[in-house]
């Protein structure tokens, strides 16, 4: 395969950028300035050269971080570079809406417009940005480039900043939220709670410079001991001795005395379920890996956390991120795994960040590398950082990000346990589930069993924002009701009245405020007909206008469909026109056969989609047809 | 897509060593298949007819247009027929009432947003699932676009496109390994593009044609049938199709000339011959114009050797 490209080369900066990012190039044959005598005689590239693919993303993003966007000179330096086909390329760069292949101001503000930021004044932000500064920029690169000028590098005022709207930014329980990118030499970005619009406007033109922690407070609560919860705030998420000092690593210590198979005995009687959304049994899933008779495998945090109205992931790899390395190193012990990643959301700058610095003190004090704790098992781990696309936390869909393809999910079988990443076995955990390892190893999985219901054991977090007094993050065992959850986190706000809430997530379901009661456990949400999902729970007031919520959500699922199938790809696309007639007064048979044509729309997206995303597209929809009786006919 | 666990995925040319058979039972007709066989594969053995879209024998299975799907025993959802393997016990139903109403919903959304005018057996397959695309209304989004008219041999017509990723396929790793052409965009965007939207040549493109000739509906489609339907004057039942070997090297591929009124309109090989599974190189698919030269339509740039000459319009 000969790699074709124009002539558009990149700048000094361009080049610099995605060298520091894949380290020099060894020859003109990977796209080095000069031709050395010797390149005339030594080839490079081939296999080895495609074998660094999965480079692709690093890369793109090291020239959005760079310059805020992506030319053409710079896409053909990582053409070059990696020995990726153009064409190939750009189909991976169009995907991510966090690139840019149009020129961009170096500094742009993302403002989530999603449901939680949407009842707590994303509107105004909003309205007062398009007033007094400019309109949006608008997304990603859908339409094509044609019309721009190709090749030319950013000539846009450096000093004026543009602004996007967002889907939720994992930041609800300080909604409404905003991040700030701004390209350089030094990429800056920073989450912002409780964003005004005069503050945007003041980001915008230059002068503010938020902090580079979150400022304003999460609440971290719960009903009874905290398992997961316990270091938060209370520990220094930057000190690997300070987590020591309050128990860290005792828990691999233990697992290595365990075995590999002790440890799964433990997990599996802890009855531990994935918290990412499907509730698969960990111990099981572990197990798979561990007896696979191919001997290169993988385990994989998903930490795309980009379900609407979910933050507990953030809370937990922000405040306690030497937890997770602890809890992934014996995972990937007890499963035989070698390497390791964590897939972190692009719009979660300080997780990244402190991830990867607690993975820098783990393995400079041994705790990761060839011999970790002075034993035999080798393990490294890598963060790996998503650019803008919910899809990218289905299971699949991460393994082909991380390949450097586009982040289309698998059709399954095969399951990851034999082909993952790589083709090889892999674990793939949410963050949360990792998180419940360490108490697990601790206390004994008999002990964790024992929280919680028999069919839902251990404690669970939850996100509460929207219209409650206390929005935040909260550990309840298993088999708290709805009610309780709600008086914990200081009940109603806004006009006090509750009209309904979300549970789950967009992929979730309205519950009316007269469901308070209901049991938050596996086993009596699916009796009810909805689902736990990623522990979300979004408070409405009675103020709230339920069908512009649901259009929100009917608009998340056509903007973040890969486009892959076409019961999702379209059917998302025809489920937003139907409610947008409905909403115009332009029904087509009247409101009876717009619900009619979105009952047909939404089995055959449950039924004919290939992943997740499409299967629950219409959750959401149905349940505020049925539940809230939002379209009475 | 390309992913490697597709790679597992048996194509479906016959084996040449005998394989453990797996019984399964398709709309209560008991099958035995060999293993990695898919679910298409039974149905076709046992004649139950399945509607496909983005599959073909010379490809391996994308599973994207979810027309196939069938209902399995015991499956939390439909599955594809066209991909999934069969396993020992298996009960498969091919046209319960979910699967009549997934396919036809499919249908009726790929009709609503794309010109499916000159894809074949489309309008039958609409009619057979009484597919009504009108009644997502007179608004509803369409992938509309204007063709593109970028070179002298073939046009790139994407308002038909229906996103089934086999051109994609046959021009990287299943066939050719150019890789010209991919899917870019996202969601009700994705589209297949070059890099940069650039024109074909431009592009890496060799013109082989071997994207047109899995285009399973016209928006790939030669420059000069396009110009003949344009005219109005193309006409498939006055064709005659002749097979002959290709003059322009040694390899020998099996060549279909198409004949409409005594000039040749179209070139193709056959998708079941060994040597080309229906591929061939710009010579074969377009050296046909080099030995019709002279007709005056198409001037000096028919000449198959200076393709890449960007098309005047
Ligand atoms: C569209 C979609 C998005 C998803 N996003 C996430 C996510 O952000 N985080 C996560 O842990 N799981 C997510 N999942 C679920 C994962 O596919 C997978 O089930 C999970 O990571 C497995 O880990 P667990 O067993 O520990 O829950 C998503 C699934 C779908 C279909
Ligand atoms: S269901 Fe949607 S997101 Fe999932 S593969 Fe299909 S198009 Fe992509
Ligand atoms: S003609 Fe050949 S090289 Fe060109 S896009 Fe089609 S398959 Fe690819
Ligand atoms: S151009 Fe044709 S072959 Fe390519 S994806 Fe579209 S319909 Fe399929
Ligand atoms: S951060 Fe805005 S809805 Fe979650
Ligand atoms: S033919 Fe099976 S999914 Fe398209």
């Amino acid at each position: 395969m000969d790699i074709k490209i124009s002539d558009a080369t990149p700048s000094p900066d361009e080049r610099d950028a995605v060298d520091r990012r894949l380290g020099p190039p060894r020859a003109s044959w990977d796209g080095a300035e000069l031709r050395t005598a010797r390149d005339m005689h030594v080839g490079f590239g081939g296999k080895e050269q495609r074998d660094r693919r999965h480079l692709l993303l690093p890369a793109l993003q090291a020239l959005q971080e760079r310059i805020g966007w992506i030319s053409e000179g710079g896409f053909n330096y990582v053409c070059e570079r990696l020995s990726v086909p153009p064409a190939e390329a750009w189909g991976v760069a169009t995907f991510y809406m966090m690139l840019s292949t149009q020129p961009r101001p170096r500094r742009v503000l993302h403002v989530c417009d999603d449901i939680a930021c949407k009842v707590k004044g994303a509107k105004e932000v909003c309205r007062g940005l398009r007033t007094h500064h400019s309109p949006p920029l608008p997304h990603g690169v859908v339409g094509g480039h044609s019309e721009e000028p190709r090749g030319a590098h950013a000539t846009l005022n450096e000093h004026h900043g543009a602004w996007t709207t967002s889907p939720c930014l994992g930041l609800c329980d300080v909604a409404p939220a905003g991040l700030l990118i701004e390209a350089g030499p030094v990429v800056v970005e920073r989450s912002i709670g409780e964003l005004s619009s005069e503050y945007a406007m003041g980001l915008l033109g230059g002068g503010a410079e938020p902090d580079d922690v979150l400022t304003q407070a999460t609440t971290i609560g719960g009903i009874g001991a905290l398992r997961l919860l316990k270091r938060i705030g209370k520990v220094d998420p930057t000190s690997l001795d300070d987590y020591k000092a309050s128990g860290g690593y005792k828990a691999l210590e233990k697992a290595f005395q365990l075995g590999p198979e002790g440890v799964i005995r433990e997990v599996t009687e802890a009855k531990l379920l994935g918290r990412g959304g499907a509730a698969f049994p960990t111990g099981r899933k572990w197990e798979a890996v561990r007896t696979q008779p191919e001997k290169t495998r993988y385990i994989i945090c998903n930490a795309d956390e980009s379900e609407p109205g979910t933050f507990k992931d953030r809370i937990l790899l922000t405040g306690d991120p030497f937890a997770l390395v602890e809890a992934m190193t014996i995972a990937a012990f007890a499963a035989g795994c070698s390497r390791g990643y964590f897939y972190i959301r692009g719009e979660y700058p300080l997780a990244a960040k402190r991830v990867q610095h607690a993975i820098d003190m783990a393995r400079a004090a041994g705790l990761l590398g060839p011999t970790v704790m002075g034993t035999s098992f080798a393990f490294e781990i890598e963060v790996r950082r998503g650019a803008g696309a919910y899809i990218c936390g289905e299971e699949t869909a991460i393994f082909e990000s991380i390949e450097g393809k586009r982040g289309e999910p698998r059709n399954k079988p095969p399951f990851p346990v034999q082909h993952g990443l790589f083709n090889k076995p892999t674990i793939m955990n949410n963050v949360e589930t990792l998180a419940n390892v360490l108490p697990i190893i601790i206390d004994g999985g008999a002990a964790a069993a024992r929280i919680g219901t028999e069919q839902s054991a251990g404690t669970r977090l939850f996100c509460l924002s929207g219209h409650v007094a206390k929005p935040g993050v909260y550990e309840v065992p298993m088999g708290t009701t709805l009610g309780e959850l709600m008086t914990l986190a200081g009940g109603v706000s806004g006009n006090g009245t509750l009209q309904c809430a979300l549970l789950g997530g967009a992929a979730g379901s309205f519950v009316r405020a007269d469901e308070m009661g209901l049991i938050l456990t596996h086993e009596d949400t699916r009796a009810a007909g909805v689902s736990l999902g990623s522990g979300v729970v979004v408070a409405f007031d009675s103020s709230v206008d339920m069908k512009d919520i649901l259009h929100r959500i009917a608009k998340f699922f056509r903007d973040e469909s890969c486009g892959q199938c076409v019961p999702c790809r379209v059917g998302t696309v025809r489920q937003e026109e139907a409610l947008h007639r409905i909403a115009t007064k332009k029904t087509i048979g009247g409101v009876k056969g717009e619900l009619a044509l979105l009952e047909e729309i939404g089995l055959a997206m449950k039924d004919g989609s290939i992943c997740g995303l499409g299967q629950t597209a219409y959750a959401a929809v149905e349940s505020a047809i049925k539940r809230l009786n939002l379209y009475p006919v | 897509m390309t992913s490697p666990h597709l790679q597992l995925v048996q194509l479906s040319r016959p084996a040449t060593t005998p394989k453990v058979m797996v019984e399964l039972s398709v709309d209560g007709h008991s099958v035995k298949v060999p293993e990695g066989s898919t679910i298409l594969n039974a149905c076709q053995q046992l004649g139950i007819e399945v509607p496909t879209l983005c599959w073909l024998e010379t490809l391996k299975p994308v599973n994207v247009c979810r027309v196939c799907v069938v209902e399995v025993e015991g499956a939390r959802v439909l599955v594809p027929s066209c991909s999934r393997t069969v396993e020992p016990g298996m009960k498969v139903k091919t046209r319960s009432d979910r699967v009549n109403l997934t396919r036809r919903l499919v249908l009726e959304m790929l009709a609503s947003s794309v010109d499916l005018s000159t894809a074949p057996g489309m309008a039958e397959m609409l009619a057979e699932y009484d597919a009504k695309p009108e009644r997502f209304g007179p608004d509803a989004e369409t992938v509309a676009q204007p063709v593109k008219v970028d070179n002298d041999l073939y046009i790139r017509d994407y308002a038909k496109c229906v996103l089934c990723y086999k051109c994609v396929e046959a021009c990287g790793e299943d066939h050719q390994n150019t890789f010209a052409i991919a899917v870019a965009g996202r969601g009700f965007h994705a589209h297949i593009s070059t890099e940069f939207v650039v024109e074909l040549p431009e592009s890496a493109c060799v013109y082989c044609g071997n994207c047109i000739a899995v285009c399973p509906t016209g928006a790939l489609m030669s420059k000069r049938e396009w110009e003949l339907r344009q005219a109005g004057t193309w006409n498939e039942s006055k064709q005659t199709a002749t097979d002959t070997v290709c003059p322009f090297c040694g390899v020998g591929c099996t060549l279909t000339l198409h004949v409409q009124d005594g000039e040749i309109v179209k070139a193709t090989s056959p998708l079941d011959n060994d040597i080309t599974v229906g591929n061939l190189c710009i010579k074969g698919r377009f050296g046909w114009r080099h030995v019709q030269n002279g007709h005056a339509s198409r001037g000096p740039s028919a000449d198959p050797t200076a393709p890449r000459a960007p098309a005047n319009h």
